[in-house]
């Protein structure tokens, strides 16, 4: 069904002519009407003028220029929004480039990657551009032809006339101009979309595959200087002294500058800053708690068992229900820090001038860092401009912007443009970790296995609230209890993608495994009636879909072929996180003894599917993420710092390490709600309790690499 | 500092830099080829990955004064335009995530296919393995490797 979307004036605004003639339409990639996205502080994002969020273009020589305003680091959202527009305007994809824009509040808003929110905020908004620039370009041909333009269609850039005439869209853009913005378009009806939906190469790939700079390590100019920054070895310890005159008289090396706990070498090229930074003679001091992660683990203890907490969430009467129960399973659950290591580690370019700054880097959140810099250094912020670069990966370390901070502040003193670059185990003790977090669930079965009491406490690190105390299976059991205790270390913390559910999922999921197990139900049964249960006598708010977690659970089972293979253990999983579900089977096989991780299935509801191709990366790449990390991801801390610096042991997931996966979506038509995390959570737990299927063997703690119940299973054999 | 005359993609290339200077940083610094990453430093990921004679090479731990008359091919000297079969099957496949650790995942496989028209999978395995994709674009890594073999000459 087609529908019929009215727009506010002030929505679109047509910009006039390019430089070759054509049409100019700006319009909004985010709606107003958009909630907050959960992973940031909406306080801390810029407000920004009513403006225009991006740019379509049509050029009369029939190229398509859509400006993607945000950042990109391999969710692919530089591929998927110009997609959304494009098939509304019913275009050739072959012939739309896009840009990436620069940062500009002026223009844009919400410049940013956190989430999985982008596509979900910008779904309608994207579509109305494309339906309204095609509008337009249907009355231009219309005049033309001295006809009504609702006789007209429109086919892979053109406008067709009844008796079959046809004009490019290149050939209407100067004309179309011309045309007032309508205020009410028809959007196209779902079933007949042409780009969305298919497996769409991402636009970058040539630049990629060919070695172009594209990410911000590959920023040079004439005249720049390198640097690196050596700051406090251990969490809690503060600059003492430095001697540098060792390192200021080696080749290249231009100054030696101390700011706040940074020693900056600064020189001429990247290995003589590196050569350098090794003759320096620093000495730090206690300034705060020096934490090791012995320190964390006895904490964990003693604030699981605080008899009072932060409550998150309070239903029924849950000590009645323990005192009842004829059968009450208490297990807990520990996550370790992990670093987030994007492949490219931080950088950041800044050349502070008189006039203004400049900032050049990789950033998912460019304004927070323009505005950082606008206060550190006393700056208007419109005097400072930042060119955002492809970023080589994120999982939501550069959220933060103290690395960009640190350049424009060593810019500053030194009078010069600079490129910061971190090394790998700069970046990894470097902080904003994913916090550590210890749970303990409790779960109280009546004696025909109903589950009639839960319990959940979480405490963490620096891990502000670790449940999330309204998911499932809240809303499905009469007596509950969610609470948690946060211990404030200096050892910092940040968002690791999927925050919190990254872990919580496992450890919910793989106690449920546990509680079905006690109640003799099959796993998968278990989850349907208690969803069952929610939907029919729901105990306070449900704020999940129950049908759509239903939906994947069914679908996974079916494709899974759930209990019906006999020589291999499955294992289930179902989580929902952001906006989207996923639920996940893995498979096991005993091979001489030994249990083999072989295949994991993954049944995804995100809504629409946009890009075949980027959701199936996304799905794929967010299990291979979540296993890798479950099994192998751990940075400890030895008197404040972290032990991990380097891949060669802060191990990540490789090429023989994978299984086979195996993805679907569930195809129900409703609004994209996001991708970039939400199968990331599940991975954990269908891997665990296939595990457990296989060798009777629970896993509580990751890394499960190191767990004593590991050592006789083997992982990820082949692919 | 010392000046090395070094091949890089069939050109002579002058360089003055101390001979402990990694070729990796030789390659982005002093020559502009910035498509070799820069990711860990130690060998252990794989993204600083280039051809010395023809052989897969983690320019990180290479000294500029090892180097010799060796020749070096980086992701710019693989192809002109992306038209080496590797590449092609990489964008077929539409392998890259991010994209950061796709050069030397490339220069790997076609280090491989270059020796080894025709690997079996074990051989794709021990070849692939040192290279690692944080965004985990692993089983499109080994797709593009198995689809490249079908084109090579």
């Amino acid at each position: 069904m087609e529908t019929s979307s009215k727009t506010n004036r002030r929505d679109f605004l047509k910009l006039g002519l390019t430089a070759s003639g054509g049409l100019v339409l700006g319009f909004h990639w985010s709606s107003s009407s958009a909630s907050a996205i959960d992973v940031l502080n909406e306080a801390a994002l810029p407000v920004g003028d009513i403006n225009f969020n991006s740019y379509l273009s049509i050029s009369s020589d029939d190229v398509i220029t859509i400006f993607s305003p945000n950042p990109e680091l391999g969710q692919n959202i530089k591929t998927s929004f110009p997609m959304i527009v494009a098939e509304e305007l019913d275009a050739d994809w072959k012939k739309v480039k896009v840009v990436q824009a620069h940062l500009d509040t002026k223009k844009y808003d919400r410049q940013l990657t956190g989430g999985s929110g982008a596509v979900p905020h910008s779904w309608e908004r994207l579509r109305k551009a494309g339906a309204t620039a095609r509008q337009m370009l249907m009355e231009a041909a219309a005049k033309r032809w001295n006809t009504s333009a609702s006789t007209l269609k429109t086919d892979t850039g053109y406008v067709i006339h009844p008796d079959g005439r046809k004009l490019t869209y290149g050939e209407l853009a100067t004309d179309a101009s011309t045309i007032p913005v309508p205020t009410e378009v028809k959007l196209k009806d779902k079933k007949d979309f042409k780009i969305i939906g298919q497996p769409i190469h991402n636009v970058d790939n040539l630049e990629m595959i060919t070695g172009k700079p594209l990410f911000g390590l590959d920023f040079y100019r004439e005249g720049m200087l390198h640097a690196v920054i050596t700051r406090p070895e251990s969490f809690g310890m503060k600059l003492k002294s430095v001697d540098s005159a060792a390192a200021k008289v080696m080749p290249g090396i231009v100054d030696v500058v101390t700011f706040k706990n940074n020693v900056a070498v600064v020189g001429k090229s990247t290995w003589e800053v590196l050569k350098a930074r090794k003759a320096l003679k620093i000495e730090y001091e206690k300034e705060g708690n020096i934490e090791s992660t012995s320190d964390h683990d006895r904490l964990f203890k003693e604030l699981l068992d605080k008899s009072e907490a932060t409550v998150r969430r309070k239903d029924g009467d849950v000590e009645a229900a323990f005192k009842g129960a004829a059968q009450v399973i208490k297990r807990e659950y520990q996550c370790p820090f992990l670093s987030h290591a994007p492949m490219e580690p931080m950088n950041f370019f800044a050349h502070v001038r008189a006039d203004g700054v400049e900032l050049v880097g990789p950033s998912q959140t460019p304004d927070r860092a323009r505005m950082a810099t606008a206060t550190l250094l006393g700056i208007a912020p419109e005097k400072i401009t930042l060119e955002l670069t492809r970023l080589g990966g994120g999982f939501g370390r550069r959220l933060q912007a103290d690395y960009a901070l640190e350049a424009a502040e060593l810019s500053s003193i030194i009078k010069a443009p600079v490129k910061v670059t971190w090394t790998r185990e700069d970046d990894m003790m470097g902080g904003s970790y994913r916090p550590a977090v210890r749970y303990r669930f409790e779960a109280a079965l009546d004696a025909s296995g109903k589950m009639i009491g839960y319990k959940l406490r979480g405490v963490g690190i620096n891990a502000g609230n670790p449940t999330r105390e309204d998911n499932f299976p809240s809303g499905a059991v009469d007596n509950l209890l969610i609470d948690s205790h946060e211990h404030k270390s200096p050892i910092t913390t940040g968002a690791w993608r999927a925050p919190i559910t990254n872990f919580l999922a496992f450890a919910e999921q793989a106690f449920l495994d546990e509680v079905a197990v006690a109640a003799k139900k099959d796993p998968v049964q278990f989850r349907l009636e208690l969803l069952d249960k929610a939907k029919q006598t729901p105990t306070g708010a449900i704020k999940y879909d129950i049908d759509r977690m239903k939906g994947v659970i069914n679908l996974v089972a079916e494709k899974s072929g759930w209990g019906k293979k006999k020589n291999l253990a499955q294992g289930f999983s179902v989580y929902f996180s952001h906006r989207s579900y996923v639920a996940q089977v893995a498979e096991v096989e005993m091979k001489k003894g030994q249990p083999v991780l072989k295949k994991i299935y993954a049944a995804s509801d995100c809504g629409i599917v946009i890009n075949l191709s980027g959701a199936r990366q996304q799905v794929m790449g967010g299990i291979v993420d979540g296993l890798g990390h479950a099994l192998y991801g751990q940075v400890t801390f030895k008197d404040g710092a972290a032990v991990q610096r380097n891949f060669n042991n802060y191990r990540l997931i490789r090429y023989i390490e994978v299984p086979e996966v195996e993805v679907h979506f569930v195809d129900n038509g409703i609004d994209p709600t996001g991708l970039g995390e939400p199968a990331l959570p599940p991975t954990g737990g269908a891997v665990a309790n296939a595990i457990f299927k296989a060798t009777g063997k629970r896993l509580y703690n990751q890394p499960f690499s190191l767990q004593e119940e590991m050592k006789a299973v083997k992982l990820g054999e082949k692919m | 500092m010392a000046a090395y005359s070094i091949n890089v993609n069939g050109e002579s290339r002058s360089v003055d830099v101390a001979p402990d200077t990694p070729l990796l940083w030789v390659l982005r610094d002093s020559l502009g080829l910035v498509g070799t990453k820069y990711g860990c430093g130690i060998a252990q990921c794989g993204s600083c990955t280039v051809h010395v004679n023809g052989a897969a090479v983690r320019s990180c731990s290479l000294p500029v004064s090892a180097v010799g008359s060796s020749k070096i091919t980086t992701i710019e000297g693989l192809s002109k335009d992306g038209s080496h079969p590797v590449q092609q099957a990489w964008q077929e496949v539409d392998v890259p995530q991010c994209g950061y650790c796709q050069a030397g995942q490339i220069m790997q496989a076609s280090a491989l296919l270059a020796k080894t028209p025709k690997p079996t999978d074990e051989q794709i395995e021990r070849a692939m393995n040192g290279n690692i994709c944080r965004c985990g674009t692993y089983h499109r890594i080994k797709e593009a490797v198995v689809l490249a073999s079908s084109k090579m000459k």
